[in-house]
Parts: C-alpha cells; sequence; structure tokens
C-alpha cells in the first residue's frame, strides 16, 4: 500500500487553527527555517482512512491469541483507557504545584504502596520509563549503594544467567559494570557450583528473572541467596516474569534487594506496536536514599513530590514518570484487589495446560511443570524433516495466530517460547494446541506448507537481508528506491522474535 | 472484576489433562520458605462502575488547564491535539500490539514507525531517525552514549540553557558511561558560541537547545560550528512545533537532533507517556540506539517494512548492544505522526507562527520587564515580577490563572522569574486574563 507521502498533494491539509491579526516578530534571517518539511499534504478522510489501513494490517491482541514469550500480552480493558483519558489526569501539566495535583499524587502514592506490597519491599520510585530503564536504574543504585560503602571501586562485577534477556548484559555495561555470566544446570535452575565460584568481594550483585525465561521457577533461590549475601553483594530481580507469582511469591521474600515491574506485561498497560511501558523499582529499605526524585510522599492527608534525597542518583526521566501508565496499571490492581492471586494462578494454569497438550509433539528441554510460560524446542523437526522454529512460527500466523517468541532463550535451540496469558479462554487454547498438533504433522508430511507460510498475511515472509544491505529508513520522495525491481533472496536471519 | 474466562468446568478438565489434583500443585517447585503465606494486603476488588467513580474522584482534585487558565510551558505544552489522533488511538490493532517482530503480523504498524521516523527526519534535516525513546530527558542520554563511541572522548558539554530535567538525567546516566560532564552558563539568556567551543576542546559532544529553556533563540549555527571546529558532535535539542519557522539542525551541522515529541500529538498528562526523538546523520547509524524499520520486499517482490539493522539491539548484541532499549514509545510516536499529517507544512508553520505572536502580544499587554529584553523569543519568554514568584504564582492562581514557571526552581539569581508559555489554544482574551492576574 501507498506511503502517506506518496498520497499527499500540494495545497491540500486536514488542519484548522485559529488566526488572529497580531504581527508576527522577525525570526533573524539564519535562524529561520530556508525550506519546508515534506510532511504530508493530506485531508482528513484519506488520513483516516490510511491509518485505518494502517490498523488492519496489524495484529493486536484484540485481533486474537498472542502468546510471544516473556511479553505478556493479556487484555486490555477498556476501562483503563476511559479512565487515563479523564481530563484531570490527561490534561494536567507535570509542573502543576502539588496542591493542583493532589489527586494525581494520591494515585501515584497508592501505586506505590500496591507495588511494594506485591513486591515486598518497602521502598518504591514510578519513575523508569520501562523494563530496561528500571534495571540501569538499579544498577545506578547498586553504584551509589557500594559508593557510599567505599567499595566502589573494588565490586565491578554483575552475574547474569545465560537465559536472561539480552536487555541484562546491556544493561551492565551501560551502567559502566562488567558482565560474569554463569550457567543452566540440566533441571534449568542456575548451577550453583558455577555460581560459587564466580562470588565474590569483587561482585556487585546478580541480575536474576525468577521463574526464568524458561518459564521455570529457580529452586535453589534461596542458596543463591545466601551465596550473594554472604558475599555482601546485592540482588536485582527482573520483573518481566512476575506475572506467574504475584500473590504468590514475592521477590522480597525471595532474598531480592531490588525489583522491577513492566507494568506493560504484569498490569496490562497496552503496548501500541512498541510502547510505551512503565518500569518501576522497590528496593529495600538501605537502598531507599538512593532512588531517583522526586519520591511520591503522603504528610497526614496531603500528598507531595519530595526532592529532599540528598544521596538520590538523580533524575532518569522527565517529571515522576510515565503518568498515564500509573493510571491504567493502578486501574487494573484496583480491579483485582487481593484476587491478584487468582490472576497469576490463572496465568499458570493455562501454561501448564498448552504444555501438557503440546510436549508430545514438540521436544521439552527441560521436563518440569512450567509457571506462566515454557519453552519447547523445534530441534527434531529441523533434524527429521528440515523445519524450523520459524517455520512452525509464520505457519501459525495462517491460523491466525500470533507466533510465540523464537529463537529465545538462546540455551535452547530452535526455541518456541510460549505465555498465552490468564486472559485467554480455555477454547482459544485448544484452537491453538490444534494448530500446533496440526502443524507438527505436515512438517513431516507436507514440510513445504510450512516453509512458504505465511500464505495470506498482507505480505509474504520478508527480505530482511535487503532491508540491511540497503538501508532504506525514510521515504526518499523523488529519489524513493524501488526495491521490487532488485533481487530477493529470502534467507532469514534466525534471530530472536519476541521477548 | 476481573478479566479471566475459565470456568470452573475448565479448569477440572485442565488440571486433569495436566495430571495435578489442584491449581496449588502447580507451584509446588517453589520452596516453601520463599512462598508468600496469607492474602495481600490491597484494598478490596472494585466493579468498573465503582472504579470509574473512584478515578473520577482522583481527577476532579486537579487542576487541568481545562478548569485553570494556564501558562505553564518549559518542556511540557497544551498544545492542540487534534480528534484524528484519539480516533487513529482506539483503533485497538494499533493500541494492542506488541513490538512488530514477526513483521508479516505487522505491515501495519512497521509502515507506520517508517512514515514516522520520515517525518522526523524531515523535520530535523537528519538521515535516520529510531522509532522513538522515552522521553525528550533520556534521548539526551542516548545521544552522549552515541557521541562516546563515535569519538572515544569522555566529556560532555551542556548549554545551561538547555532544559534542567534533560541536563539532570544526562547527569545521572554519566557516571555509567564513564563521562564527565561540564555545564557552560548563558549570557544574558542565551549561550556564547566562543565559550561554548572553548569547553568542546575535549568532548565527545556539546548539546544546546533551540529554542532554549528560557523560550530565547540561540545563535545555533555559530554554535554547531563552535562544537565542530573543536572535534565534538554538536547535538541540538529541538521542539518539533517550532521547526515550523525554525532552520533544520541538519542544515547548520549538526551530528544529531533529539528533543521531546509530546507537543506534536501528545496530551499533558502529568508527564507521560510521551515520546523523545533522535536522528542523526547517516554516518552514525550503526551506533543509533533502539528500533529502526527499514524498507524492503517480501519473497514476492511486494514493498515490506521490518524491523532492521538490529545487530545493534540488546537482544543480538547483548553486552555490546548500542543501547539497552527494547519498550520504546511507538503508540506516542504514532499519534505525532497522525499530528503532523494533519497539521500538514502550512498547518505547522501556521501553529509556529500563531504561537510566536500571541507570545510577542503578551510581553506587552503583562507590562513585566523581560529578564533577557534583547533577545528574540518563540514561544516562551521569562519575565521579573518584583517579588518572590511562588508569591506571584499563588496570588494569580486565586484568581483561576497559572501565569508559568518560576525559573528560581533551576537558576540561581531568578527569586522573582517567571516563564511564561503561549499556545494556539490561547487567546488575546486569555492574554488580558494573564495580565489582570499578574498585577493582582
Amino acid at each position: 500500500m501507498k506511503l502517506i507521502y506518496e498520497q499527499s498533494q500540494e495545497g491540500r491539509r486536514a488542519s484548522s487553527l485559529p488566526r488572529n491579526d497580531l504581527p508576527v516578530p522577525e525570526i533573524p534571517a539564519e535562524l529561520r527555517r530556508a525550506r519546508p518539511p515534506r510532511l504530508p499534504e493530506i485531508a482528513e478522510p484519506e488520513l483516516l482512512r490510511h491509518f485505518t489501513k494502517l490498523s488492519t494490517r496489524t495484529f493486536g491482541i484484540d485481533t486474537g491469541f498472542y502468546p510471544l514469550g516473556s511479553c505478556t500480552m493479556k487484555h486490555n480493558p477498556r476501562v483503563n483507557e476511559r479512565v487515563v483519558n479523564l481530563p484531570g489526569f490527561r490534561d494536567l501539566h507535570p509542573l502543576q504545584e502539588d496542591d493542583g495535583a493532589q489527586g494525581a499524587l494520591e494515585l501515584m502514592w497508592r501505586l506505590q504502596e500496591i507495588l511494594a506490597e506485591v513486591a515486598g519491599l518497602p521502598a518504591v520510585s514510578l519513575q523508569p520509563a520501562a523494563g530496561s530503564q528500571g534495571e540501569l536504574t538499579g544498577l545506578m543504585l547498586m553504584r551509589a549503594y557500594f559508593a557510599d560503602l567505599g567499595e566502589g571501586e573494588t565490586r565491578r562485577k554483575v552475574v547474569i544467567p545465560d537465559t536472561a534477556h539480552g536487555t541484562n548484559p546491556a544493561s551492565v555495561t551501560m551502567g559502566g559494570y562488567e558482565l560474569t555470566p554463569v550457567q543452566t544446570d540440566p533441571r534449568g535452575n542456575i548451577d550453583v557450583d558455577d555460581l560459587r565460584g564466580k562470588v565474590d568481594e569483587g561482585t556487585a550483585g546478580l541480575m536474576l528473572t525468577n521463574p526464568s525465561t524458561l518459564g521455570l521457577f529457580d529452586e535453589n533461590i534461596e542458596e543463591i541467596g545466601r551465596i550473594f549475601h554472604g558475599a555482601g553483594s546485592l540482588m536485582y530481580y527482573d520483573g518481566a516474569n512476575l506475572n506467574a507469582v504475584c500473590g504468590i511469591s514475592r521477590p522480597g521474600d525471595m532474598g531480592f534487594d531490588i525489583v522491577h515491574f513492566n507494568l506493560h506485561k504484569t498490569f496490562s498497560q497496552p503496548h501500541g506496536g512498541g510502547g510505551p511501558g512503565g518500569g518501576p523499582i522497590a528496593v529495600r529499605d538501605r537502598l531507599e536514599p538512593f532512588l531517583p526524585v522526586p519520591a511520591v510522599v503522603r504528610e497526614d492527608d496531603a500528598f507531595r513530590l519530595d526532592y529532599d534525597r540528598p544521596q538520590s542518583i538523580g533524575k532518569v526521566r522527565g517529571f515522576g514518570g510515565p503518568f498515564g501508565v500509573f493510571v491504567r496499571s493502578y486501574a487494573y490492581i484496583r480491579s483485582y484487589g487481593p484476587g491478584l492471586r487468582e490472576m497469576s494462578e490463572a496465568a499458570v494454569l493455562n501454561a501448564n495446560y498448552l504444555l501438557a497438550r503440546l510436549k508430545g509433539a514438540y521436544e521439552l528441554p527441560f521436563d518440569r511443570l512450567c509457571l506462566h510460560e515454557f519453552v519447547l524446542s523445534a530441534r527434531r523437526l529441523k533434524r527429521e524433516h528440515g523445519v524450523t522454529a520459524l517455520d512452525v512460527a509464520k505457519r501459525l500466523m495462517d491460523y491466525g495466530f500470533h507466533p510465540p517468541t523464537i529463537y529465545f532463550p538462546l540455551i535452547v535451540p530452535e526455541a518456541l517460547m510460549i505465555e498465552p496469558t490468564e486472559t485467554e479462554a480455555k477454547e482459544t487454547l485448544d484452537e491453538f494446541v490444534a494448530a500446533m498438533l496440526e502443524i507438527a504433522r505436515d512438517a513431516a508430511e507436507s514440510p513445504e506448507l510450512l516453509k512458504e507460510a505465511p500464505h495470506d498475511r498482507p505480505v509474504r515472509r520478508v527480505d530482511e537481508v535487503k532491508a540491511a544491505k540497503r538501508g532504506v529508513l525514510r521515504y526518499l520522495f523523488e529519489d524513493h528506491p524501488d526495491l521490487s525491481t532488485e533481487p530477493t533472496a529470502p534467507r532469514q536471519l534466525e534471530a530472536q522474535k519476541g521477548a | 472484576m476481573s478479566f479471566l474466562s475459565l470456568t470452573d468446568r475448565d479448569r477440572e478438565e485442565m488440571l486433569a489433562a495436566i495430571g495435578v489434583a489442584s491449581v496449588d500443585e502447580l507451584f509446588r517447585e517453589i520452596p516453601e520458605g520463599v512462598r508468600f503465606q496469607g492474602e495481600l494486603d490491597l484494598e478490596p476488588a472494585l466493579s468498573e462502575l465503582e472504579l470509574v467513580a473512584h478515578l473520577e474522584q482522583l481527577a476532579a482534585r486537579n487542576m487541568d488547564t481545562g478548569r485553570e487558565l494556564s501558562f505553564l510551558g518549559a518542556g511540557i505544552y497544551d498544545h492542540y491535539v487534534p480528534a484524528a489522533v484519539d480516533a487513529v488511538l482506539a483503533r485497538g490493532e494499533l493500541l494492542t500490539a506488541y513490538t512488530p517482530y514477526q513483521a508479516e503480523m505487522s505491515q501495519g504498524v512497521l509502515q507506520a514507525i517508517f512514515e514516522y521516523q520520515t517525518a522526523i527526519c524531515e523535520l530535523t534535516g537528519m538521515d535516520v531517525s529510531n522509532a522513538s525513546g522515552y522521553d525528550g530527558t533520556t534521548v539526551a542520554a542516548d545521544a552522549c552514549y552515541v557521541a562516546k563511541h563515535v569519538t572515544g572522548r569522555a566529556r560532555v558539554v551542556l548549554a545551561e540553557t538547555v532544559n534542567p530535567q534533560v541536563r539532570q538525567v544526562v547527569k545521572t546516566y554519566a557516571p555509567g558511561f564513564g563521562l564527565e560532564v561540564v555545564e557552560v552558563p548563558h549570557r544574558d539568556g542565551v549561550t556564547d558560541p566562543d565559550e561554548l567551543g572553548a569547553a568542546a576542546g575535549e568532548a565527545a559532544c556539546v548539546i544546546f537547545q533551540q529554542p532554549n529553556f528560557f523560550g530565547c533563540l540561540e545563535p545555533a549555527p555559530d554554535l554547531a560550528a563552535a562544537a565542530n571546529d573543536a572535534g565534538a558532535l554538536p547535538i541540538a535539542h529541538v521542539d518539533p512545533v517550532s521547526l515550523g519557522v525554525l532552520e533544520a539542525p541538519g542544515e547548520y551541522g549538526c551530528a544529531l537532533a533529539i528533543g521531546e515529541g509530546q507537543g506534536a500529538g501528545n496530551y499533558q498528562s502529568y508527564g507521560g507517556p510521551h515520546y523523545g526523538f533522535i536522528a542523526a546523520r547517516s554516518e552514525y547509524v550503526r551506533r543509533m540506539p533502539g528500533r529502526i524499520v527499514g524498507e524492503t520486499t517480501d519473497i514476492e517482490g511486494r514493498r515490506a517494512y521490518v524491523l532492521t539493522l538490529q545487530t545493534r539491539e540488546q537482544h543480538i548484541r547483548r553486552e555490546k548492544a548500542t543501547s539497552n532499549i527494547t519498550t520504546n514509545q511507538t503508540l506516542l510516536a504514532l499519534a505525532g505522526l497522525v499530528h503532523l499529517s494533519w497539521l500538514g507544512p502550512q498547518g505547522l508553520r501556521e501553529q509556529a507562527e500563531t504561537c510566536m505572536a500571541l507570545a510577542e502580544h503578551a510581553k506587552e499587554r503583562v507590562g513585566l520587564p523581560l529578564l533577557f529584553p534583547d533577545q528574540t523569543t518563540f514561544k516562551e519568554f521569562a519575565i521579573r515580577v518584583g517579588r518572590p514568584a511562588e508569591d506571584a504564582i499563588r496570588a494569580a492562581r486565586a484568581r483561576g490563572v497559572h501565569p508559568g514557571y518560576a525559573l528560581k526552581r533551576d537558576y540561581a539569581g531568578m527569586e522573582d522569574a517567571l516563564l511564561v508559555c503561549l499556545t494556539e489554544k490561547r487567546t488575546p482574551a486569555d492574554i488580558d486574563r494573564l495580565a489582570e492576574a499578574l498585577a493582582a
């Protein structure tokens, strides 16, 4: 379909703005814009049709089942959209005086209290904009904490298991730390023997997702806690998989000192094709003085932003954080109340049901009960029939399902990482099982069905190599190339897709 | 209220298929010592009606810009958001999609990101934009990380006229990046190119803001030239609305252009979520943070879009990635694209001119001394109110007018200074009310 720029006609426009007769001041010539930006020139009817058409070429959780592992694609209640658009929230300026923002501050304070309770840790900062920024903030807190103890120069290492999300090692580097990888044992837990030799007085901390990206709870978590705390190190909890354990096991009780939440996963902020998200962090008492400013504090019945935190690491984002995300997540949690536990129970039940139904047809590298997600391998299909996890993923599209996360975690070859979430009906899960079983059969009998999939999407498989090689990253107007005339080699990079 | 679909019968059948007797048994691998006993101490669940009533009560305790005539700006602006933006963002497919990892399922959102990248490049005069950053503060830290790797230098120079929140975030990130931060003071409200150039000697980059935090127009081409002469990357932090009338940073030698997108398409929302944008010259594309969409074809030669140059990113490169960013602000950037498409080049220019004309009118009508009388300003300007700024704010608010931002919160020696902002939503009659409220 056409780009919006290709529909542009000079002199056409959708906007009407108030005009007045006031004189426009002169802009010095050297600062004045010489050539207008080539923004689309389009009337409103075609503008709406264009974006409506784009929406029909996009698959969301509203469209269908979206078992993208580690992304927790659950239902996004529409009441949350209604309340976030209340003028008192939507049209509130972030520099409004505290006495003019009492409702917003109370909501943030209440959310802080709730997150502290769910984490089992006393102090919360809502500021980080996403999980990965929560991670980086956590590492900054470690740095500030150890600097305060006079150990800032010596504690340089952060331990991360090989199952971790890529954000963990990337955050370690951005935070100025060095990475110490640790292996996974045959049951899918951290290899504790490998770990023991790697943790010492040079270790700042651990970053761990629990349950892991394999969907498995680390059975040695208490021993792991003793190892790190015994060395004076801190433990960071990547909350990407918190949907498994709300009200069932709290990170603070597991021994973690710093936790981030992914509000767009666990608490249902719609992800909008890539964001927004929210990555609040909760910490133990001894880390509270270092949290970002401002914090929301309550004094009697009034709420205010507190900037007076002399040991704070500073600010990691503008203002108090992504407030609209807080409104939606707060609304989501208040819909469940203490029944948040039922949310996690249903998520785990749904995942185990899928696992039980699928493990005969696909390899299961770690044969245990899972929590909110599980990882299958298409290794046998590849060995015996030459079809890959990517082929399985593409064929699922023909059944109207979004594929799971594939090629992650990295320690499982031909990985298919499946997370149904709690909001799916059993009939949907049964339809997905039927599709997966049929695909496994077709892999043996008609592998071309998988190889050539998808068949009925707006496009067939795309040439990722051409995209990277040609580097066409914006519309180039009269110089825009016609890539359809250039040869296509549909070699797909077997890269992680999801999480 | 809950959003679960499972019936009791479903649960029984599913437990039987799994081969366990109860849901509790599914958690048997969690060690006893770390299991949470009892019930979370949370308030009782609310029905949808109760929830709406509760949140309406909270919202009613905020003085939004519909209830109080507001002249607050300072980085977040009460610009008009057209109805078309709301309509597009209400499309469930766009609202509830995840990051477009599977291109065949996501052509719509991928094309939208490509169109957004094009709009940002057109506004800024740059070659490449990513799919968005968190906000106008974090993209500054991202830009410093790019500059550090491109130049191998370990210093960042910030003009003091850059939004204080942006500077604070850069300072928070800098130690982890191994960067030292140096600030260059303003001279009569703007930055002196010679002074900036002297500080840029060993610097990876220089960040200045156009229009700057005081609303004044910086000698941006001279600042960029001073940085280039010193071998530091010039980075302009720009307001997208201003780019309807002000020169694009790419046209005066900047290496990167960054900014807060909120004013183009997003509500104020007490500070977020919004989108930050970051755009660069093509030579820096391999150091760019975050998602980038590229054009390609499918196997049948049809035009298609896909996430590209992913070997920069954390899920491939892990500790060697150019950034840890995964979640970005695509939905808010989409709002930006719809907004800019609604405006078009003519609308954007008219909007900028209207803001500027209203601001100039307000300067005269308010009649208070300007903090920087010699400077040309865009939609904001600083005045001296002749008493502590908070007193003037309190008195004006008692009359239903929020007159602006107290600069003393960030700058020494500005006890009586107020930063006043005008958008196209304000009228000459509103300005009369401002003048009266400030005289109170």
